[in-house]
């Protein structure tokens, strides 16, 4: 089987076709935005942009602020996640499925509805505020960096409980039982082998939880006040009340990514120390739950995805009351959805289902495509792929969508304001995510099993199609949810991409809840939370999984 | 429909480290042919290359007349059956079985009719609708067999099919696994380092050691005449007398040990009679063991003795202070108690004899087709 003999393959022209859409929809847009950055609109080199950032404390407490409520987003998040996950996937927990399908609800919304839905529970004038404060109980505030914690680790740590649970799928019970075997069992157990052997995914996880949470636009919007986050001051002084400075913004998304840059460096390193594979022959058989233990662990996990669903549950409440402007009135009636029926609901549920269908086929096949070409077809060109179609990773939503507006705003590819742009940035976010689930489920197929198919006569295309494929389907399917979730509640580039023909339903949200039409907000949001449900539940039924794989 | 396999120094290197330098072997048709090794000997690298998996850096591979480098491994018609039984997880064992005939297109009926001869051979017909992940480890063997063999392929490749299993059960299959051999008589290249387990099941075995064949003989001969020291001691257990001498008095030959116990060869090749050191390799049984210390022999002291039903073993150490095991088979009357004298003489028949600087046999006898 020597390589250099054979004919141009049909991998290489996969390989090329790939490499090609990259340089054109994400490294020439990122040259854009670097060039936006230091020329000047006399054309001239200058670094004044970032001089301007780091002169004023008003700009750089943004990093910083952005940093701090970043990091104590993701350490909060595993520490709510990887204790469910583990009860989840050890021990049966009475409505297990339930819980797990609610998690990935809570996931599925847009983080910036949960800080409406909170801002409506526990804000000034919130439910619960005021029913406390007639007993004399002052919650105090939960605008600014509280709330953003509170609202972004509700809404993140069931990506940690959906990672976690894949994790601990891969563990080999014999590996449990030779531990317990050693003397080595509880708590013990769980910190030297279980976590040890998940740290890969504890570190993708934590990773994940990183960049989703400091490019989240909405909730520091709605939660932040005076406490402003850095993808807030990119939009600001995009689209701020100075008018448009696409410079100063450019400087700032590159400001961005290296802020990412370096923490997607760290992690790597992290990733580094612990290289290996494992794969489940014995998978770990939940064991049953008895006691005070059993008790304790039952709360836990019913009471955190009460909390976390809490705010879906009153948003869709509110959406059924009387509301005029901003002022919820006593009664419940339907008005809200007929003021969302004049207000584009029809167009925005159509371009939600037609982009995000669209994207995500198109994510799939490219992310089982680079999966494949990266771990059984490695080669230069092909870890070249790979690692641009990485770069979006770094890059949060709105660099990409300042980066897609400034490379396709005009001829000879003016692409503004259409279907197809949109499409794009869904996919360049995407990708990533799950190229790297495809890649890491490829990886755990022993190459064996793909020989015997070749050694029994199926060509490669074969092999490819039904083994290794199939074999990869729960690691992509678990990609492909989390990448329509995002798809379906992606604001943070679509807020600079969209206009009224191309409004999705998550855009129209955001808009009412900013043009203060609360009761409209609350409609929208019902809906939304209705689609992302169907949506799962539709997977659920077609996938036929008697537990909940993703 | 089998085909015989020729390779001509064959070449394997990854980057600058060389596994295999320069390899030729001749696999007969129809033959059980087992690779032997150490790990990382060389011997699944050359497996897989006559697979199509590994990439061929030089030499010629023939199935029959036909070159097979640049075949593509899905054309070799090759049947294989993997370590980790390479089963397909998310298909019935039907599935798993029918799936290479699937490939060839063949008619539905013979399909089925094929699919479910070989099950049935393999006894895993009961299984047939189910899923693999509930089959146990031999299970799961019979039925990575019989998709193997259910393409009617010119040449069966192992690659330590039996290491995943129990004791039991590997002698179990390894029986199974030549029976089936012999009654469909497809060329067999069978990878193993348990050297039992070779002389089990093959016609002829190729002993390897570093990506060099040492020895290529059946079993019976690589074991009563081994090539080499290292195939002596790698196949069975050999005493290593080194530091002893051949001698050449009177036209005969003699081998004389450091304590002085002589004995006469008549089965040294020509060209190696003439004095000089060499070393002795000697087997736990062919050393005869005698309690009388006035018979002529080495003197030896036993350390220890282990009864094992059948035989006795006897842990010995000699007056030159070497140590050495013999078995003997059990007698009716009382076991040799440690700290006992004894005398040893060596059956000239059996014994071996090495070079000392290149470790060759240099007894007649030896038959190696090892073309090196």
């Amino acid at each position: 089987m020597t390589k250099s003999k054979k004919k141009f393959e049909v991998w290489t022209v996969v390989s090329l076709v790939l490499l090609a859409s990259f340089l054109l929809f994400l490294v020439y847009p990122m040259f854009g935005l670097l060039k936006q950055a230091v020329i000047s609109p006399e054309g001239e080199f200058t670094l004044s942009q970032f001089q301007k950032f780091f002169s004023k404390s008003y700009y750089t407490d943004t990093i910083v602020n952005s940093v701090k409520v970043t990091l104590c987003v993701t350490a909060i998040s595993l520490l709510l996640g990887i204790p469910i996950a583990y009860f989840y996937s050890f021990y049966r927990i009475r409505g297990a499925k339930t819980l797990f399908v609610l998690s990935i609800l809570c996931s599925m919304s847009a983080p910036f509805i949960g800080a409406y839905s909170w801002i409506m529970l526990l804000g000034r004038s919130g439910a619960i505020t005021q029913f406390l404060l007639n007993f004399g109980i002052d919650i105090g505030s939960i605008y600014g960096f509280k709330g953003i914690l509170i609202v972004q680790s509700l809404k993140f740590f069931p990506l940690v409980f959906i990672y976690m649970n894949g994790a601990f799928k891969n563990i080999d019970n014999t590996l449990m039982e030779a531990s317990a075997n050693m003397g080595c069992t509880g708590v013990r157990r769980l910190i030297s082998i279980v976590l040890a052997l998940s740290m890969p995914t504890i570190l993708a996880a934590a990773l994940m939880v990183f960049m989703q949470a400091f490019a989240d636009f909405g909730t520091p919007m709605l939660l932040g006040e005076g406490y402003q986050t850095f993808p807030v001051l990119i939009y600001n002084e995009y689209l701020g009340e100075n008018g448009v400075d696409y410079n100063f913004a450019a400087a700032l998304a590159c400001i961005a990514i290296f802020v990412t840059a370096i923490v997607f460096i760290f992690q790597k390193w992290a990733t580094s120390r612990y290289k290996f594979s494992m794969n489940a022959l014995h998978p770990v058989e939940k064991k049953e739950c008895k006691g005070i233990s059993g008790f304790l662990m039952h709360a836990y996990c019913y009471i955190l995805v009460a909390v976390a669903f809490l705010p879906q549950l009153y948003i869709i409440y509110l959406s059924f009351r009387n509301c005029k402007g901003a002022i919820f009135h006593p009664g419940f009636s339907l008005g809200n959805y007929e003021t969302a029926m004049k207000k584009l609901l029809v167009r925005s549920i159509k371009n939600t289902a037609v982009m995000g269908v669209l994207a995500l086929v198109i994510i799939i096949v490219i992310a089982v495509l680079i999966a494949y070409l990266v771990v059984r077809r490695s080669s230069t060109l092909n870890n070249t792929i790979d690692t641009i179609s990485m770069l979006p990773y770094i890059m949060p939503g709105a660099v990409i969508g300042l980066a897609m507006l400034l490379a396709f705003g005009k001829k000879p590819l003016a692409l503004t304001g259409t279907m197809a742009i949109m499409v794009i940035s869904f996919v360049i976010r995407r990708l990533p995510y799950t190229i790297r689930s495809a890649t890491a489920t490829l990886m755990q197929i022993s190459l064996s099993i793909e020989e015997a198919a070749i050694s029994l006569g199926a060509s490669k295309l074969k092999t490819f199609t039904k083994i290794t494929v199939p074999m990869m389907a729960n690691g992509i399917f678990s990609g492909a949810i989390l990448s329509w979730v995002a798809i379906v509640t992606e604001l943070s580039s679509s807020i600079i991409l969209y206009n009224n023909k191309t409004i999705t339903l998550t855009m129209s949200t955001y808009v009412a809840i900013t043009r203060g039409n609360y009761g409209l907000a609350a409609a929208f949001a019902a809906i939304l939370t209705v689609v992302t449900t169907v949506s799962l539940l539709l997977y659920l039924w077609i996938s036929k999984s008697e537990d909940v794989k993703l | 429909m089998s085909d015989n396999i020729s390779i001509r120094h064959a070449l394997k290197k990854y980057g600058d480290n060389v596994i295999i330098p320069d390899l030729n072997l001749e696999i007969k048709e129809g033959e059980f042919f087992t690779l032997l090794g150490p790990s990382g000997c060389g011997k699944t690298t050359l497996l897989r290359m006559i697979a199509g998996f590994n990439s061929i850096e030089g030499g010629d591979f023939y199935f029959k007349d036909r070159r097979i480098n640049d075949l593509d491994p899905a054309k070799r018609n090759i049947g294989m059956v993997f370590q980790n039984y390479a089963i397909f997880p998310h298909m019935t064992v039907r599935k798993n079985v029918e799936f290479g005939l699937k490939n060839r297109k063949l008619p539905k009926e013979k399909i089925v009719e094929q699919t479910d001869k070989f099950m049935k051979l393999m006894h895993v017909d009961e299984y047939a609708e189910r899923l693999p992940e509930r089959l146990s480890g031999g299970q799961q063997q019979r039925v990575a067999l019989a998709r193997a063999l259910c393409i009617e392929p010119d040449v069966l490749l192992f690659d330590e099919p039996l290491s995943n299993l129990d004791a039991k059960l590997r002698v179990e299959m390894r029986t199974v696994i030549k029976q089936i051999q012999h009654s469909v008589g497809i060329t067999t290249v069978y990878v193993t380092h348990d050297q039992e387990e070779a002389m089990a099941v093959s016609d002829r075995i190729a002993v390897m050691n570093a990506g060099v064949i040492q020895h290529v003989g059946t079993p019976k001969n690589i074991y009563q005449r081994p090539a080499n020291l290292f195939v002596s001691t790698f196949i069975g257990r050999s005493n290593v007398l080194r530091g002893e001498k051949l001698v050449i008095e009177n036209g005969k030959t003699y081998f004389v040990t450091k304590s002085g116990y002589k004995a006469e060869m008549t089965n040294v090749l020509p060209e190696y009679q003439k004095d000089q050191e060499v070393i002795l390799s000697v087997r736990p049984e062919e050393f005869l063991l005698s309690k009388d210390t006035s018979v002529y022999g080495m003197t030896a002291t036993v350390d220890d003795c282990v009864f094992l039903g059948l035989n006795t073993h006897y842990f010995v150490h000699l007056e030159s202070g070497e140590e050495v095991e013999i078995i003997q088979e059990s007698s009716i009357d009382s076991i040799i108690e440690p700290g006992t004298q004894i005398k040893l003489t060596i059956n000239t028949d059996k014994v071996n004899i090495f070079t000392a600087d290149t470790e060759v046999n240099i007894l007649t006898g030896v038959q190696n087709d090892c073309a090196n």
